[in-house]
């Protein structure tokens, strides 16, 4: 990519019809004069792990639910395995939905939660214990048939849930915040759990977060929402590395964004530029110095204002002289925290290449 | 300075508040004396009065309370053909109530606790107990027009009139608590239920309906203790017929049989006793 090239919100994907898991057009929702969703196009292709991100109240949530059925559009389609179900009610889709509390039958037993969505579909006994005991298995609970949803860990009502919904095996799984209401260590695992299962079934996930992290490090695709609307559809390092709003460059990760004089002097240019925080060398303003700049990077000079120790990374909160404020990420990779602490207040020059910033929409 | 003369020298009232804050047990039995002599006394102790009572007997001749013991009220009650016939359709009757209640109550509770909006739900509830703050009397007594031939609804009086104008009676008691029920019970699981492909009655008969057991058996207590126990309906609107309240009620006054009387009013609680251990041998109340 070169730099400075605007970059489209979406980039769209050509996908046969019949490939397509879920395709959304037009989709709209609103709630008495409260806009929730506004017009929403989505496609999203067989098998994808995809992610829809953003902040509570853009409408991410309302999307997923009338994918699910559990809420009628105000207009638009919904479009499942290319038939169209904008009408019909969630019993007769082929999704199913693993809930943001769970959403597990108290008073039936795991085995008996897992086999619900079989027997209701009237699937013979033996056949549905065994898969039941099958997707249990996978979701590594087996052996807790017998307990009640009250008698297990956050992590472990997940997993129920997760299992629950897979043993239908639909077309296309819905997760709600699925790991929003696990603690730090049992998220990073089950992120990768997920993925993991998401591999070996085969089912196309889409799924609710409004964590940029989870979104970035779990799906092959990524929708960045606000406001009732999507910002910008692609791949996490798409979104994170050239983030197509200044929303985007905000929502996900550090924004940084140099505008206005700044952009003009540092850059020779208008309009937002955006440089994420890693790409940045942190060099000292030594007037003597021979100048570190080569012609395919950039710099600007400035006072650190804070300086915030992270154990492995250290982050540099700079006030540039031609106005404005970077962050730099830099990996402690020979320092200690007694070294950088020692550097607010002094005068430094960020350096960064060329090909790392990046113009941004206003939006 | 005067904080700290307060803080180190505290007054009478300020050691008294740190006494009951040390003495969790003595702050407990104060709050709780005042109730528990009520309960004791007038509820437990008018029980009691009432069980010895059923045990003695009147002289037919001077009508004067005989304070010793026999079993002969109760071997009137279970002999007495009349007795039986009453206490069975006082039985019939409520249960033919909790019926109707339950029947008329759970949609209305299942649509303000699911369906309405939030401003509709508050009006709802209101709409509900407008009822309990009319008389009992003036509400029996307008069914009691409504019944009549020449009424709007013109049933005439009897056991039908009684089960109807009951019905109405207590059916706030039985949506409050199915309503408070059904609203602790998490919408998402009826969502997934229809996720999981179970259309409407299968929702209500494997989710809904087991989630709210406690409370519709929390609503039937109040209805079938209500109608077992009542005496005054039966008269505006019973015709002929008779409850079990009636036969109390005339005991204790024309008959001037005071202990007769306590040993009938001893049935509905012994069927509300059998009632409750139903109840709790299918297990519905553990989850409360």
């Amino acid at each position: 990519m070169f730099p400075f090239m605007p970059q489209q919100a979406v980039t769209p994907v050509t996908i046969p019809a019949s490939e397509h898991a879920v395709r959304l057009r037009g989709l709209r929702k609103s709630f008495g004069s409260v806009v929730a969703v506004a017009g929403v196009d989505l496609d999203v292709a067989d098998g994808e792990f995809f992610a829809m991100l953003g902040p509570s109240g853009s409408g991410k949530t309302t999307v997923l639910r009338m994918i699910a059925g559990f809420e009628s559009p105000t207009g638009g389609t919904v479009e499942l395995g290319g038939r169209d179900v904008t009408r019909l009610a969630p019993f007769e889709r082929d999704v199913n939905t693993v809930f943001q509390d769970y959403a597990l039958f108290p008073h039936m037993s795991v085995l008996e939660n897992v086999e619900y969505g079989l027997r209701v579909k009237r699937v013979p006994k033996t056949e549905r214990r065994t898969r039941a005991l099958e997707a249990l298995k996978s979701v590594r609970l087996d052996g807790f048939e017998k307990r009640r949803p009250a008698q297990l860990s956050g992590g472990q009502r997940q997993r129920v849930a997760l299992a629950r919904a897979l043993v239908n095996r639909p077309r296309v799984l819905l997760l709600d915040e699925p790991l929003g209401a696990l603690d730090l260590k049992l998220r990073e695992e089950m992120q990768v759990e997920l993925k993991a299962i998401q591999r070996e079934v085969g089912i196309t996930f889409l799924f609710v977060t409004h964590d940029q992290e989870e979104a970035l490090t779990m799906s092959d695709r990524v929708a960045v929402f606000n406001e009732g609307g999507i910002e910008q559809v692609g791949t996490p390092a798409e979104i994170y590395e050239r983030p197509a709003t200044a929303f985007v460059a905000g929502f996900v990760g550090t924004s940084n964004l140099i505008t206005g004089a700044a952009a003009r002097s540092v850059l020779g240019r208008d309009g937002t530029f955006s440089v994420r925080p890693e790409k940045l060398r942190v060099v000292p303003a030594d007037p003597g110095a021979p100048d570190p700049v080569s012609s395919d990077e950039h710099s600007a000079e400035g006072t650190v204002s804070e300086v915030v120790y992270a154990g492995p990374a250290t982050r540099f909160v700079v006030d540039l002289d031609v106005g404005g404020r970077l962050i730099a990420l830099q990996q402690n990779l020979e320092v200690s925290s007694m070294d950088v602490m020692g550097l607010r207040g002094r005068r430094v020059r960020l350096v960064w290449q060329r090909r790392h910033e990046f113009a941004i929409g206003s939006s | 300075m005067t904080t700290s003369a307060a803080l180190s020298r505290p007054g009478p009232r300020g050691r008294l508040a740190a006494f009951l804050h040390r003495h969790a047990r003595v702050r407990l039995s104060l709050l709780l004396s005042a109730p528990l002599a009520w309960l004791g006394l007038a509820y437990l102790g008018a029980l009691a009065a009432l069980f010895v009572t059923a045990f003695w007997s009147t002289d037919t001749f001077t009508g004067d309370l005989v304070r010793s013991f026999t079993w002969a009220n109760f071997q009137d009650l279970v002999t007495g053909d009349v007795y039986r016939t009453i206490a069975l359709r006082s039985l019939g009757v409520a249960v033919a109530v909790t019926l109707i209640d339950l029947i008329v109550a759970f949609p209305m509770a299942f649509a303000m606790a699911k369906l309405a909006s939030p401003r509709a739900q508050r009006w709802l509830v209101i709409l509900v107990l407008t009822p309990l703050w009319a008389s009992y009397l003036v509400k029996a007594y307008a069914w009691r027009v409504m019944l009549s031939s020449d009424g709007v609804l013109g049933w005439g009086y009897g056991l039908t009139a009684t089960i109807a104008t009951l019905s109405y009676l207590w059916l706030p008691y039985m949506i409050l608590p199915i309503y408070a029920g059904l609203e602790r019970l998490p919408s998402s699981l009826l969502d997934a239920a229809g996720d999981l492909g179970a259309r409407g009655w299968r929702t209500f008969r494997t989710v809904v309906w087991p989630l709210s057991f406690p409370a519709v058996v929390a609503g039937s207590i109040f209805t079938f203790s209500l109608s077992l126990g009542d005496y005054i309906t039966v008269k505006i609107v019973g015709g002929k017929s008779q409850l079990i309240g009636n036969v109390v009620y005339d005991n204790i006054g024309a008959a001037n049989n005071l202990p007769f009387a306590a040993a009938v009013a001893t049935v509905p609680v012994v069927i509300m006793l059998v009632y409750l251990a139903a109840v709790r041998r299918t297990g519905a109340l553990e989850n409360l």
